[in-house]
Parts: C-alpha cells; sequence; structure tokens
C-alpha cells in the first residue's frame, strides 16, 4: 500500500438540468471526464493510468439491465475493471477509498450518472423498492414514507410549516451562487408555505426537482496524489449503516443508522466533537424535513431539538448546505456524490460566492431506502 | 498500475449456498438469501455478530425490484451493519468476491459476507438480458443467446462442423455428469455420451448452432462467502482459502465490427494480464481445478483457450482427451458450471464458493480426487466482461 491516506485529486460536475433531453449519459460523462482529464492530465496507460472505475448508477431508474454498460467504451476505458456501486453514489467513494487502501489499485475513477427526466415518475421508481407483498399493494413509495416520517418528526421536534419554509428559502438563497444548481429561483416562505400539497405534509417546494447529472471524481493513493494535483482533498473516515425495512420494526424518529454511521465515521477520522471540528455539512435533504432531523441525527444538535437547531440559526452556524443542497436539485442516486464534490470544492477554496471561509475538515452525507433506511457519512479533509 | 503488495491477506473462512432450482415458492427472496446466509455462518461457525460488514448483489430488472438489498436485508443480516451493494451484470458473484477481498484488504473490516443472488422464476430472464442492450441501437437484436452463436459459427469454421459440433456435445455432457454428482446443482439429467449424435440432431435449435440442451439454465438461487483479515481467520477457521489476486475487465462489446480481425477477448486479456503479475507461466500446470462461467458449451470450450493461454486446438485435444474430467489433468466445474445452475447474481459467487470448498476438499460428491492447492474461478457477464479469481490453499506465494 502507498501511504496511509486516500486523496481526492479532482472532481467535475455536470450541471443540474431538469430535462437534458438532447445528451445521454454517456454525453455528461464524457463532459465530466474530460474535466478531470484538463485537471490532472490523467489517461488510461495500462502501467500509469486508470486501470479501475467504480460507477454509480441504477437500473431500475435508467430502465436499462446493467445501466452501466455503454459507459466505459464510450469514455475509452476498454479493458478496465469497472465495478458499479448500485445504491447511492456517496458509498462508490467509501468503496474506491478500500480499493485504494487494499493495495490493488493506487488510482481510481469514480462516476455515477442519473437522467432522473427518463422514467414517468420518480415514484414509480421507487415503489417497486417495497416488497410486492405488504408494501407495494398499500401503494407505498419513498414520498409517502417520507411524509409518514415528516408527520411523525414535526410533531417531536415541534418543526412547523413555516421552519420548513425557511429551510427551502435559504436552501435557494446559496442554490442561486451554485452554478451546478438545478433550482435556482429565489422563493419566499408565503410561496413555500402555499405550494400544492405532495403528499401530507410535503409539499412541492419541499420536495427536491427532478433533475438529471453526472459526476466524476478522480481519487488516488497517498503516494501518487502530487502527479494530478498540488490541492489534494483526503479521505478522512466513511461508514454507512443499515435499519430494518418494514416500518413497522422502526422507530421513524430514532435515526437509527444515521447515528451508527456518523459514529463510525467520525471514530475513523479521529473526531470528538463534530460541532467543533467539522466546518461544514453537505446533506442529502431530498425534503425539507430531512436537514434538521438528518442534523440531529450527526449530532449537531439534541435529539428532538430540531426546531431550536433552526430557530437559532444552525444552518448557518454550522455551514450546511452551502451549495442549496439536494432541495436545489440532485438524481436521488447520486446525490451524495454531489454533496462530496461541493465539499472537495469548498476545502479546495474553490466555491466562489458560497464558499466557507477556512474550512479544513467537510462532512458529506448521503441516504437511501425509504425514510433513511440506510445512511452514509464521508468525512474529508485538506 | 504497478504491481504492490496487498495490504493485507484474506482468506474465506465459509461458504453457504441454497439449492438451485427453476420455482422456488415455498420462499419470497429475503427467506432464500437467507437460507444461503446461515448455511454460511454455519460453515464458518460464526453468528451474524460477528460480520462488520455486507456486500449484496443482484440485478434488479430480473425481479423488478428496486435497490432490493433494502427489503432483503430481513435475510442478509445486514440491519445494524455497515453494506454496500456493488453489481456488475452476470460478473455480479465475481465483483462481490472482488469487493469483500478489497474491503477486508483495506484494513477497514476484518469480516465481510458477500451475498449474491437471483429468483429468475418472478421475472423474464431473456427479457431482463435483452434490455441490457442500447435502446438505440441494439435492442432490437440482443438476447443472451445469440453471442453463443456466434462463438459456435466461429468454431465450425476453424475446426470444422463435425468436430465442432461433436467437442461442444462432449463438453456439455460432461458438464451433466458433474452435475449428477452435485446435489446442489438445478438441472441434473443423467446424459451418457451415446447420446451426443441424438442430442446434436433433436434438441430444438434456439439460433444457428445453438441448441437448447448448450445453453444455461435459468435458476433461482443465491450463495453467501464469508472473507475475512489473515489475523481473524486463522482465529476463526482452521482451514482458510486464501483469495491470492482478481482481476475484472469490462469492454462493450455487442458484435465484432472489426469483420476478420478480433480484437483480444477480455478473457485472454484478463488471463495473460493477472498469470504475469503472479509469475504463473503455465495455467495449465499450475492451477488444481477451474470453476468457469460457462453459458453454454460452445462458450465454455472456446473460452478454455483464452483463460489457460492455449493455441490452435489444445483445448479440442484436451477436452477428447478427458482432461477436462474430474480425475483429468486440470478438472473443470466440478459443481456442473453454469449450464446446470444459473441464478444470475449468484452465480459467478457460486464458482468462487464452490472452488474454495474443492481447495479445503469439502465438496462432497463431486470433489476432485487430486489435493486442489490452487484453483481458478471465472465470471463472465454482459458483454464480454470478464472476472478471474485465483484461490490458493497455501499462504506461500
Amino acid at each position: 500500500m502507498a501511504g496511509k491516506r486516500v486523496a481526492i485529486c479532482a472532481v467535475a460536475q455536470h450541471r443540474n438540468v431538469s430535462d437534458l433531453w438532447y445528451k445521454r449519459i454517456q454525453g455528461m460523462l464524457l463532459d465530466c471526464l474530460e474535466e478531470i482529464q484538463a485537471q490532472t492530465g490523467v489517461t488510461f496507460d495500462e502501467d500509469t493510468g486508470i486501470n479501475t472505475i467504480v460507477s454509480c448508477s441504477d437500473d431500475v431508474f435508467d430502465a436499462r439491465t446493467i445501466s452501466d454498460a455503454g459507459v466505459g467504451d464510450a469514455l475509452g476505458a476498454q479493458y478496465k475493471c469497472e465495478e458499479k456501486m448500485a445504491q447511492e453514489g456517496l458509498n462508490s467513494l467509501g468503496y474506491a477509498m478500500s480499493v485504494i487502501l487494499s493495495g490493488h489499485d493506487d488510482l481510481v475513477l469514480v462516476l455515477g450518472h442519473c437522467k432522473e427526466s427518463q422514467p414517468e415518475s420518480r415514484n414509480i421508481c421507487t415503489h417497486l423498492g417495497f416488497d410486492p407483498f405488504y408494501g407495494r399493494p398499500v401503494g407505498l413509495d419513498y414520498l409517502n414514507v417520507s411524509a409518514l416520517q415528516a408527520r411523525a418528526y414535526m410533531e417531536r421536534a415541534q418543526v412547523t410549516e413555516e421552519h420548513l419554509a425557511r429551510v427551502v428559502v435559504r436552501s435557494r438563497h446559496w442554490a442561486g451562487k451554485n452554478p451546478y444548481a438545478n433550482a435556482r429561483e429565489m422563493v419566499e416562505v408565503g410561496q413555500v408555505m402555499a405550494s400544492p400539497r405532495l403528499c401530507d405534509p410535503i409539499r412541492t417546494l419541499h420536495a427536491y426537482p427532478v433533475s438529471d447529472g453526472a459526476v466524476a471524481m478522480l481519487l488516488s493513493s497517498e503516494a501518487r496524489a502530487g502527479e494530478f494535483t498540488d490541492r489534494p482533498v483526503w479521505i478522512a473516515g466513511f461508514a454507512n449503516c443499515m435499519d430494518s425495512y418494514f416500518l413497522g420494526d422502526r422507530d421513524l424518529t430514532s435515526n437509527f443508522s444515521l447515528k451508527n454511521a456518523a459514529r463510525w465515521a467520525y471514530e475513523e477520522a479521529g473526531i470528538k466533537d463534530p460541532t467543533e471540528e467539522i466546518h461544514l455539512v453537505e446533506l442529502m435533504d431530498a425534503y425539507a424535513y430531512q436537514q434538521p432531523m438528518w442534523m440531529e441525527g450527526l449530532g449537531f444538535c439534541r435529539d428532538g431539538a430540531g426546531a431550536r437547531f433552526l430557530d437559532e440559526d444552525g444552518p448557518d452556524r454550522f455551514h450546511v448546505n452551502r451549495s442549496g443542497g439536494m432541495l436545489a436539485g440532485n438524481p436521488l442516486m447520486i446525490a451524495g456524490l454531489y454533496r462530496a464534490a461541493e465539499a472537495v470544492m469548498q476545502l479546495r477554496g474553490e466555491a466562489g460566492e458560497r464558499q466557507v471561509p477556512g474550512a479544513r475538515k467537510a462532512l458529506a452525507h448521503s441516504t437511501t431506502g425509504p425514510a433513511g433506511q440506510f445512511h452514509s457519512v464521508l468525512i474529508l479533509e485538506t | 498500475m504497478k504491481r504492490q503488495k496487498k495490504n493485507r491477506h484474506v482468506g474465506i473462512i465459509g461458504v453457504g449456498q441454497t439449492a438451485f432450482s427453476s420455482h422456488k415458492e415455498h420462499q419470497n427472496q429475503p427467506e432464500m438469501v437467507h437460507e444461503a446466509v446461515r448455511a454460511a455462518l454455519e460453515d464458518a461457525s460464526l453468528g451474524i455478530e460477528k460480520i462488520d460488514c455486507v456486500v449484496h448483489g443482484n440485478m434488479e430488472l430480473f425481479e423488478m425490484q428496486f435497490q432490493p438489498d433494502l427489503w432483503h436485508s430481513l435475510g442478509t443480516g445486514a440491519r445494524g451493519k455497515q453494506q454496500y451493494r456493488i453489481t456488475t451484470g452476470g460478473t455480479t458473484g465475481a465483483t462481490l468476491v472482488c469487493a469483500a477481498d478489497n474491503l477486508v484488504a483495506s484494513g477497514r473490516y476484518d469480516t465481510v459476507m458477500a451475498i449474491g443472488m437471483e429468483k429468475l422464476q418472478e421475472g423474464h430472464t431473456t427479457g431482463g438480458i435483452t434490455n441490457m442492450a442500447c435502446p438505440l441501437w441494439h435492442r432490437n437484436l440482443q438476447t443472451g443467446a445469440l453471442g453463443s452463436n456466434t462463438a459456435a459459427t466461429a468454431m465450425i469454421e476453424e475446426f470444422g462442423a463435425d468436430r465442432a459440433r461433436r467437442a461442444s456435445m462432449h463438453y456439455r455432457i460432461m458438464m451433466d455428469k458433474h452435475a449428477m454428482l452435485n446435489p446442489k446443482a438445478h438441472r441434473r439429467l443423467g446424459l451418457e455420451y451415446e447420446q451426443a449424435e441424438h442430442l446434436m440432431g433433436t434438441s430444438p435449435v434456439l439460433v444457428g448452432e445453438l441448441r437448447l440442451i448448450h445453453n444455461c439454465s435459468q435458476s433461482d438461487g443465491a450463495c453467501a462467502i464469508i472473507f475475512a483479515s489473515e489475523e481473524k481467520a486463522r482465529s476463526m477457521s482452521d482451514r482458510p482459502v486464501w483469495v491470492r489476486d482478481h482481476i475484472s475487465v469490462h469492454r462493450e462489446e455487442a458484435y465484432n465490427i472489426f469483420g476478420k480481425v478480433r480484437p483480444e477477448s477480455t478473457m485472454r486479456y484478463a488471463a495473460r494480464r493477472i498469470f504475469e503479475r503472479n509469475g504463473i507461466k503455465k495455467p495449465l500446470e499450475y492451477f488444481d481445478i477451474f470453476e468457469m462461467y460457462d453459458p453454454s458449451s460452445w462458450w465454455g470450450l472456446d473460452w478454455l483457450r483464452e483463460f489457460l493461454l492455449l493455441e490452435g486446438d489444445e483445448h479440442f485435444r484436451l477436452l477428447e482427451a478427458g482432461e477436462f474430467d474430474l480425475d483429468g489433468k486440470l478438472p473443470l466445474n466440478p459443481s456442473g458450471g453454469v449450464i446446470a445452475s444459473n441464478p444470475i447474481g449468484a452465480t459467478a459467487a457460486t464458482r468462487v464458493a464452490e472452488a474454495a470448498l474443492q481447495v479445503r476438499g469439502d465438496a462432497g460428491e463431486h470433489q476432485v480426487k487430486k489435493e486442489v492447492k490452487h484453483a481458478l474461478a471465472s465470471g463472465f457477464g454482459g458483454t464480454r466482461w470478464t472476472v478471474l479469481i485465483m484461490l490458493e490453499k497455501d499462504l506461500d506465494w
């Protein structure tokens, strides 16, 4: 193994848009790869270049068996190893980190892609995430299950509709400064509170917009990082955790899997007090209620104190989602990769108007499964 | 990449498989997964609490289940644990092994359980495979079986129709003889070599030279394998099987557009690279068994030449001389291989599980007679994607 740490040497994000009808996934990824190559000069050379790709996409969203099948050749990666993280994309960084630390390879290209505009409805895709015996017959999907969780959480943490509206307004404020964000129009509290119900208590503006996007990153061993960048960002820790499948087996407000994932990631990164040591947080908040709720799970405020956290400007104090976050729109399956890409830009001081001054340690988060069944936490540092 | 040392050694300390069959109406997906997980834990004499991380894989569109690991967690035991879900089509099971090896070798997890599954009865397998093809260019043409036929016609062109057809049928009957010794195998037909002539003329044609009898089944089943770091493997198991190296090679090649000039196959490329970096000059001499992902008897026979870096008709001659039989020079698929059982997401993992059982000497009736010190397992998926995995009895390389 060449060094004990893994570096992110370069990131490239495709701008999130609602319907990129004129470009296929290969085109989006080629744009990202060319940007990575321009930044680093990396090639697909057998001895010195990329030999391992960890991709992330989903067969159901793409309606294609082996949704990564058409990617490698289009990018010029013939004869290379390519493995697909068939869950949310932040996990591909955790896995790529392990590939490098194992000594199996010292350079990994991470590619995430999804065009949410292609399926008829995201809810049909996530409806298929439920078992055919109990979940599907009652019409569950990630939206209506999140609504159950939202109601339970709002009761518990005294989070009101107005709190949620302020979360959305703040997200749009920062998204307006992020060239990669989708939903960048400013909104007001009243607009959010009057937007149509999607599924009680979730309103249209509480939910992330349908988005097409792609992300690429180049990861290397500590020994080789200098070949590709003079500003590496190091992966200090990663962990994820699974909760029970059946909603009735869970306390929907418990943050069980998020708390475990955060604890393990903090341990690996040597973090004792996240509120002191982490300078910015990029959260996967697909719905507005999730921002305070996940912040509880990450240990930035006490359990059930989400309303107070929002009232006391927690999101600003801890620099949560300066990118606009998931609320500004990313594809569900690669939201965590976008979160990590923003965190890397922040740590490199490349975040422009949304830059957190002096940021040296960042947290990127993602979740998959109904009502946060599965959470992932990544810690990055300079 | 220049070859570098693995951070730490990784051993297989437990394997579990369900029986493979066309229907498993008595079990839902998590229950079927659970059967394999229980078997692997029992094989390793471990409780689920000893597993740090679970790696899950299957192909969503075969069962039409989005992110199936979430529901399957009822059977995998992943609750409260770390988990990854990694897939690469037919190679998925082999990729799970590569991933588990990487995760343990990284030093970040001491014990990892890899689980591959498929319940093909619940979906439409050929529909799922056709759906793999590019929607703009290939989807009107692609099926899984077509590719085998192009291999068949190339072999007929090279070796003559009579010899090629006989060799392919010999291969098929040999696999059935092996499957007859494996109680977990799905199709166990009891074929005899005397039936070859008859089958060559009567088995229904799927496409061109490819007949039903040549082709793999579609099966239900799951396979779980437990990996541990060297230190843990030695303390938890008295016979760990070591994962020496693995390689994955992917190329999207639905059809050869280069006419008579055939680009190097991913099988030969993978074999050449992995043997080179491990100093293996004669794979045929080095390995004691080979568990190959052989979706049809045409492809299986054709790929032997590639994987073993043979030339001309060497693979035909070895087959004709019985060198791939259980008592031959290189016993091939003692389990009966993929033609006998093909639960796609579990298939390539089963190759590794069976190879590990052979190394341990625990394969039962289909255990080869000689001592197995070095085993090779392969995965096949998508459009000519290859994974090769080397297993060793002793940590002495």
